[in-house]
């Protein structure tokens, strides 16, 4: 009996304190907003403690996955508690947009932007973005034999050697891209080519990076800026970045962005904490933390990486590239997502 | 005296058979809200699903899922023998090693088992010198399969080591003193006592591949529950997405069919064991076990736990970024130790309903829960956000929305524990109590509930590990601003950050591993030296 009367004590413990952490409110007269967040904490939390700093401003985060994310607002519909959702990719965003869920945005605020990097309706707005590219292990692949379009990495002479993450969305952006800008059956032909010239399949894109670097493959389609975090995890690594030619969909830059949701409690608190993501200050930490391109206010991006005004992406509006469903089924119809 | 004729006459006190409504009634909101998102856009999205990804889907979860559970059968059965009936020194320190590791989240051990066993993972970079230049390929069936089986054995082998350890002995004894092998007792005295304890094993292990996202996404093999991932994420279509998840609760209502076929086939109950255990002695066949003990520990434990310290030891000598730990401990233990106490005591009256009354609520209860098992956390969860938005706006976005998930998630998890050792203890003793004139509350609490204490240990701890580890769940529903271990390790894994992750995960592993390992330690003290 003795170890149930421990088991009981323990439980009550823990249930008391449980109450306690859910009835415990606090209000502070900045107020407070609550942000959706599908960027994740280390890479969002410490300039959320400068905002709140800057400007008594309480923030709740919830952290999720970007997908996940999408999913809790579109169930919790016009009755979400949410202020602001801070999305990794455009096409979650435009999923949002899609229900109704998102309001307008200022111009004070999305004038801060370059008009390819935002929604066009200013319903959402790009803070920092990202290029797709090449990854490659330079000891196994000479620069001169890289390939200049998507559609050289079917060539035979790649056969078994490519990494690709048909599962991820920043992957399923760039499809996307290439259904718009060289037509269905054009994609249909490249995933098929690529099957057959047994590209090797990875869950995301730090896996990809990791297997360029141990030579596992000698090249991969991924975002820039997942070779300079494992850089900065792991020192140097054997693996660099290489940029498809103009115009190519491998080029595309696509945006991690936020929103203010229409059914927002504190909007004047959510359009200001999104107007700071686009402040010098923040600007400057994402450029330094991940790697990623500013697009607000001129900030200079890392000086190892190619700048931004010298990325010649494929003329796209970021706002077609939300039907992903198309995609989604290409993918499966190939057989490239089993 | 026809005890049989009696039971159907026996009903049911309402303690017992109001939890289980409660348990049919909760189960129903994962059921309702799939039934409604899965039919918002009428039949076409069925059809669709049916004809394109449903049969390949299905071949390949119940594939996976049949060869998973056959492997952890083959690790789970020996290993639990070895450690209750058998002379290996050791014997407690085993129990523990073996156990442990259910308290490693799967997609802990996939990114575990990438990084070592990879085709350039560490493994091969000690085998370089030996001029092996790639290991074979770690993504796919196999490697779903090998790491499935490394994070689920525990569940099978924690079941059978209960039923055998407080199994009657004598039959083996008399078996044994009559000149039979040992190996030929066990095939034909112990182990046709273990099929209910093997059928409750093999059908958690199946649920766990069912329901599991972590390994299949990490190695990259297709299952309902990946599919319903990356239908969410990729096209955020939740009518695709519930209904593959529909369908997945249909399989797994099939499932559970035959399981309890196999159940009734097999539903006399065993006498417990009065005197202690001889021990078989193994003689030259003892290096062998102590092999096979060792490869087993070695894949499931050393191998994650290794390549976690691999990380942190790394980070730290890299003055890489470590994350605040004591909130996100704080709030997973308490999370964990509530939703345990709520789940075991929902779960108890439910067991001893099916255990000893039957009847339509205890098996539907039961099979209710189960179904909502085989479910994604995701599903679940998206569920709870739709009843919780719409008719519980109060308990949204706090921590009882999130308790509820873990109830509804893990009552089977408590059942499991608890059924089999309900079943294994003779009713008769409940009926002498009833017939001495105490009320069936009073021969309950006063029987049943001591006699079942081991199981009631056994469930507490399993639900409180398996909360440690929820993911999706705990991501959606834990309120703005509530950090928990499996969070931080989720976000510092999708940063790439492995040391960062590293310090979460051990931290999990080890505050999860307590009560497991404990019950481990002492279930050895208490069923075999007593």
């Amino acid at each position: 009996m003795h170890r149930l009367r421990i088991l009981s004590l323990t439980t009550a413990a823990a249930a008391l304190a449980v109450m306690a952490a859910a009835c415990g409110g606090d209000d502070d007269d900045g107020g407070s907003i609550t942000v959706y967040s599908g960027r994740s904490e280390a890479l969002v939390a410490p300039i959320i403690e400068d905002f709140t700093e800057e400007t008594g401003i309480k923030v709740n985060v919830k952290y999720a996955g970007t997908d996940a994310a999408a999913a809790l607002l579109l169930e919790e519909g016009s009755k979400s508690p949410a202020d602001v959702f801070f999305s990794q990719d455009g096409g979650a965003l435009g999923a949002v947009r899609e229900a109704g869920l998102l309001a307008t945005l200022p111009g004070s605020i999305t004038g801060l932007v370059p008009e390819q990097y935002r929604a066009s309706d200013g319903s959402w707005v790009g803070i920092s973005g990202r290029s797709r590219v090449v990854v490659y292990n330079p000891g196994l692949i000479n620069a001169s034999d890289l390939p200049a379009s998507y559609k050289d990495l079917t060539s035979a002479k790649w056969k078994g050697k490519v990494g690709w993450a048909p599962a991820n969305a920043s992957f399923q952006a760039f499809i996307t891209a290439v259904r718009k800008v060289d037509g269905e059956d054009a994609a249909k032909v490249w995933l098929e080519a690529m099957a057959k010239n047994d590209a090797k399949t990875y869950a995301n894109n730090n896996a990809i990076v990791s297997a360029v670097a141990s030579g596992e493959i000698s090249l991969g389609v991924v975002n820039h800026y997942y070779l300079w975090g494992l850089i900065k995890d792991q020192g140097e690594i054997n693996a660099k970045n290489h940029y498809l030619a103009a115009g190519d969909p491998g080029a595309l830059v696509n945006v991690a962005g936020a929103a203010v949701l229409k059914s927002a409690p504190n909007k004047s608190g959510a359009e200001k904490f999104v107007e700071y993501l686009l402040q010098k200050h923040a600007q400057e930490f994402f450029a330094q933390e991940t790697f990623e391109y500013p697009l607000a206010n001129g900030i200079a991006t890392d000086p190892r990486i190619k700048p931004l005004a010298e990325l010649k992406p494929p003329a796209i509006d970021l706002s077609d590239l939300d039907d992903l469903a198309g995609t989604l089924a290409l993918l499966r119809s190939t057989g490239v997502l089993k | 005296m026809n005890w049989a004729a009696l039971r159907p006459a026996r009903k049911a006190p309402a303690a017992l058979w109001l939890p289980g409504l409660l348990a049919v009634a909760l189960t129903f909101i994962p059921v309702f809200y799939l039934a409604l998102r899965s039919t918002e856009d009428g039949w076409s999205p069925w059809s669709r699903a049916f004809h394109t990804s449903v049969p390949q889907l299905l071949q390949r979860s119940l594939w996976l899922a049949a060869v998973v559970a056959l492997l952890c059968v083959a690790v789970a059965v020996p290993a639990a023998w070895l450690t209750t009936r058998a002379d290996i020194p050791a014997r407690r320190v085993w129990s523990v090693l073996l156990t442990v590791p259910l308290a490693i989240p799967s997609y802990i051990t996939a990114l575990a088992v990438v990084a070592f066993l990879g085709p350039k993972g560490m493994l091969q970079g000690w085998l370089e010198p030996l001029g092996v230049d790639r290991l074979p390929e770690v993504y796919g069936f196999w490697g779903a399969a090998f790491t499935l089986t490394c994070a689920g054995y525990p569940y099978v082998y924690l079941v059978v080591r209960a039923a055998l350890a407080s199994a009657d002995t004598a039959e083996e004894e008399a078996s044994r003193s009559l000149g039979v092998s040992p190996l030929r007792t066990f095939f034909a005295i112990t182990l046709p006592g273990l099929v209910p304890a093997l059928a409750a094993g093999i059908l958690l292990s199946v649920l766990y591949t069912l329901s599991d996202f972590g390994a299949v996404s990490l190695l990259n093999y297709s299952t309902f529950t990946r599919d319903i991932f990356i239908e969410y994420q990729s096209s955020f279509d939740r009518t695709g997405a519930a209904v593959l998840g529909a369908i997945l609760g249909l399989v797994t209502l099939l499932i559970l069919t035959s399981e309890l076929g196999v159940r009734s086939w097999l539903a006399r109950g065993r006498k417990r064991r009065q005197a202690a255990v001889r021990l078989v002695p193994l003689g030259r066949w003892g290096v062998l076990a102590l092999a096979f003990l060792s490869i087993a520990v070695s894949l499931a434990l050393v191998l994650p736990v290794g390549v976690l310290v691999y990380w942190l030891v790394n980070g730290l000598r890299a003055n890489a970024d470590f994350p605040a730990l004591a909130p996100a401990v704080r709030h997973s233990v308490e999370m964990a130790l509530a939703g345990a106490a709520i789940t075991v005591a929902l779960a108890f009256p439910v067991a001893i309903l099916s255990a000893r009354y039957g009847g339509l609520l205890a098996r539907a209860a039961e099979q209710a829960a189960y179904v909502t098992h085989a479910l994604p956390g995701l599903v679940v969860a998206l569920a709870l956000v739709f009843f919780g938005i719409r008719y519980a706006t109060g308990l949204y976005q706090t921590v009882w929305m999130l308790l509820l998930a873990y109830v509804i998630l893990f009552v089977p998890n408590a059942l499991s524990a608890l059924r089999g050792t309900l079943v294994r203890q003779p009713a008769n003793l409940e009926d002498a109590a009833a017939s001495l004139g105490k009320g069936p509350l009073m021969a309950i609490a006063t029987v049943t509930a001591p006699l079942a204490r081991p199981g009631l240990a056994a469930a507490f701890a399993l639900v409180f590990l398996t909360i440690m580890k929820e993911l999706p769940a705990t991501l959606i529903l834990s309120p703005p601003g509530y950090q928990t271990l499996p969070g931080l390790v989720w976000s510092r894994s999708t940063d790439a950050l492995y040391a960062g992750a590293a310090l979460p995960a051990l931290a999990l592993i080890a505050v999860a591993a307590i009560p497991v390992g404990l019950l481990a330690w002492k279930g050895d003290i208490g069923a075999l030296e007593s």
